[in-house]
């Protein structure tokens, strides 16, 4: 009988295959990449480059950064990953105010709305919460302690969103689950009341996201590995409607590519008007567009934005202000990769929002890298490279990771019996010094 | 260490069957992901495999038919790692119009209560219908089989295995697991833990003390309450605690709504 546990990612000599992320400030200031341990923001109204300064200890991120997040205001940013270590950013001045220490590696991250607290997951799937400091930039004392408020039972979290009106946290892992928690006036206490499992799809949900406050405060968004997009009721934990991407997807792909394990979603991100959902989906080289109807409580595919062959996104992100869709590819930790190699793609997609967007419009629908906002400037900052021909061989390899990656990370691995008495022996669960 | 099952059809002839042909080692990491079918949500959990009787006639799915009819019935206990079936065969005749449920991660074991269940209702006619198994690791898929506040009794008898320090967080009852247990219970439901390990005992009073969605039950009612003596006596690991004179630790607690500020 196969016999393994969570821990595996800990022990694994091999680091796994870490996406690149794109973040877009909520009103449009700046837009955050995070590809390793490289955290890169352009700052878009001054059309430069951000350098990150870190008050706490002098140290960026020191491995693969695998979450980031903006809080709803814009005030702050954070970002965590493998190197144990959660870091809070004030985005006026790109100050790390706030390094917090975790147990385990962290797989998600998320700022309540209020800005008072930040939320992480660990890789066994407990969601630990910890105090802000005040924003004024004062030094924080670090003896606020992370505090567990909710557990996935042994699973990963893949990802974790607030709801706009502040009261539920949501809370998507490995496991095809979505629980949706009441968010307490005081959670130092822990969250412990549930108001919902959203229980449908049938392999890991990798991305979550809320519909906007203006349409109603009952509707949630998942993607998951099964290859399928779905609406909820959280309040009730219905399924609302499922969209199946693959069928959509096979059409356009040569039957040979069509493998089950590349139509997982990647990640999804909603316009900011609620109308559209942008799907990506691993292995396939664009971006799907779904319309969302909160209405008649449907999502219906709209069409695909196709891209050159070579270029998947692996993460989507748009702010409120701007009706523009980041995309950005790119990956660290693959096999042979040198630390120079840590580049990435960017494309972008304009007029995201359903009545911008024309479905019988075949013409280009991304923007030409001359038209990208600050182009250059922009592009050499956040990608880390404008030579055409180096990003092509470091994507090509990403590409070719990418395919198997998803499935990879997100699905146990079984191994035989002399190799799981070997991982057991490696394992160490180091405690938090304080 | 387990032998293979010699004792098939002992349900058919009316025969309970033999514990020997079912042993199993009494640790199974919950940790693992065994693989045996769990149901994507409760709506698919199909019943009519479980309880025939009160599921007449279907195929699969039984709940939207019977549904057309009256409201169906649903599963209002739980004993969470239920071993050999011990409590789930005291409570049937207790609780006779009661549907309830053992959940079992052990394969042999789980295999074993079937047996039991189908031999006990062949030999006793109309009892027995209200009781099943399902092997499942109940610590991760609580959710998948109950829709919120649907349980009025969870159990969990003697836990095994009870780690120790740094790993509490994996036992059954935990601060987290707890959030889920409160879920599938309705308010007013009660949750019932015992074991002979003290430790584990004070650890599990403690989590469910902390508890905001659980209260104590108090003494008198748990002197009123028929199933708490069964607790002690109507399992193997309670009889056998029994047997060496030891002590047991029980905690009693109720399913309470979060009062708001």
């Amino acid at each position: 009988m196969e016999d393994t546990t969570v821990d595996e990612a800990e022990v694994s000599g091999a680091a796994e295959f870490a996406p690149a992320l794109v973040a877009a400030h909520p009103q449009g200031h700046s837009v955050a990449v995070a590809v390793g341990p490289e955290l890169r923001v352009f700052d878009l109204k001054a059309g430069c480059a951000v350098s990150l300064s870190d008050d706490c200890g002098g140290r960026f991120h020191s491995d693969a950064i695998r979450a980031i997040c903006f809080s709803v205001d814009g005030a702050l940013f954070a970002s965590a990953g493998d190197d144990k270590l959660v870091k809070v950013w004030k985005t006026d001045s790109w100050r790390c105010i706030q390094t917090i220490t975790s147990e385990k590696r962290v797989s998600s991250v998320a700022i309540s709305n209020d800005g008072l607290y930040v939320t992480f997951a660990d890789k066994f799937g407990v969601i630990w919460l910890v105090t802000l400091g005040e924003h004024s930039g004062e030094q924080v004392s670090v003896d606020n302690k992370p505090v567990p408020i909710v557990g996935h039972y042994c699973s990963i979290i893949t990802s974790m969103k607030f709801s706009p009106d502040g009261r539920f946290i949501a809370t998507a892992d490995r496991d095809f689950k979505i629980r949706v928690t009441l968010f307490p006036k005081n959670p130092l206490k822990g969250a412990h009341e549930i108001q919902s499992f959203c229980l449908g799809h049938t392999d890991f949900v990798s991305c979550i996201a809320f519909t906007s406050k203006s349409e109603g405060q009952r509707f949630l968004i998942s993607g998951g590995g099964d290859s399928t997009v779905c609406l909820w009721d959280y309040i009730n934990g219905y399924l609302l409607d499922t969209c199946q991407v693959r069928d959509k997807v096979e059409e356009l792909l040569e039957p040979n590519e069509t493998d089950d394990s590349n139509l997982a979603i990647a990640d999804i991100c909603l316009s900011n008007d609620g109308s559209l959902v942008a799907v990506a989906i691993q292995g396939f080289n664009g971006v799907m567009l779904l319309t969302c109807d909160l209405i008649a409580k449907k999502l219906s595919f709209l069409k695909v934005i196709t891209m050159e062959k070579s270029y998947i996104p692996t993460s989507l992100a748009t702010s409120f202000s701007s009706k523009l869709l980041w995309s950005v590819m790119g990956a660290s930790n693959m096999p042979n990769q040198a630390a120079s190699q840590l580049l990435t793609r960017l494309r972008i997609i304009p007029r995201f929002q359903k009545n911008l967007l024309s479905s019988s419009d075949n013409g280009p629908a991304m923007l030409e890298d001359t038209e990208v906002p600050h182009s250059e400037k922009l592009l050499l900052a956040l990608q880390g490279s404008l030579d055409i021909a180096k990003q092509e061989e470091v994507l090509a390899s990403v590409l070719a990771a990418l395919k198997v990656s998803m499935h990879k990370m997100l699905v146990k691995k079984h191994y035989s019996e002399e190799r799981r008495e070997q991982r057991k022996r490696g394992r160490n669960d180091k405690k938090i010094k304080n | 260490m387990t032998r293979t099952n010699g004792a098939s059809g002992g349900g058919a002839a009316g025969k309970l069957p033999r514990k020997r042909f079912y042993r199993a080692r009494a640790h199974s990491n919950p940790l693992s992901d065994s693989h045996f079918p769990v149901p994507v949500s409760p709506d698919e959990f199909d019943l009519s495999q479980h309880y025939p009787r009160y599921f007449p006639a279907d195929k699969g799915g039984g709940e939207e038919e019977a549904a057309a009819a009256t409201a169906p019935p649903r599963i209002s206990f739980a004993d969470v790692g239920c071993g050999f079936g011990g409590l789930l065969v005291g409570l049937s005749t207790l609780f006779p119009d009661t549907l309830m449920i053992g959940m079992e991660l052990r394969d042999k074991v789980t295999e074993y209560v079937k047996e039991r269940i189908l031999a006990l209702r062949a030999t006793n006619p109309g009892q027995y219908d209200n009781v099943s198994v399902v092997r499942t690791n109940s610590m991760k898929y609580i959710p998948n089989y109950f829709r919120k506040a649907q349980l009025t009794k969870m159990f969990f008898l003697f836990p095994d295995p009870h780690f120790k320090e740094k790993n509490h967080r994996r036992r059954v009852i935990s601060m987290q697991l707890l959030d889920e247990y409160a879920y599938v219970m309705e308010v007013g439901g009660i949750i019932y833990t015992i074991t002979d390990v003290e430790e584990l005992g004070e650890w599990m009073q403690s989590c469910l003390e902390r508890h905001p969605l659980f209260e104590a039950v108090s003494d008198e009612e748990v002197k009123a309450d028929p199933v708490v003596k069964l607790l002690s006596t109507a399992t193997e690991e309670g009889q056998k605690v029994a047997r060496n004179g030891g002590q047991t630790f029980q905690a009693i607690f109720r399913r309470i709504s979060l009062q708001e500020e």
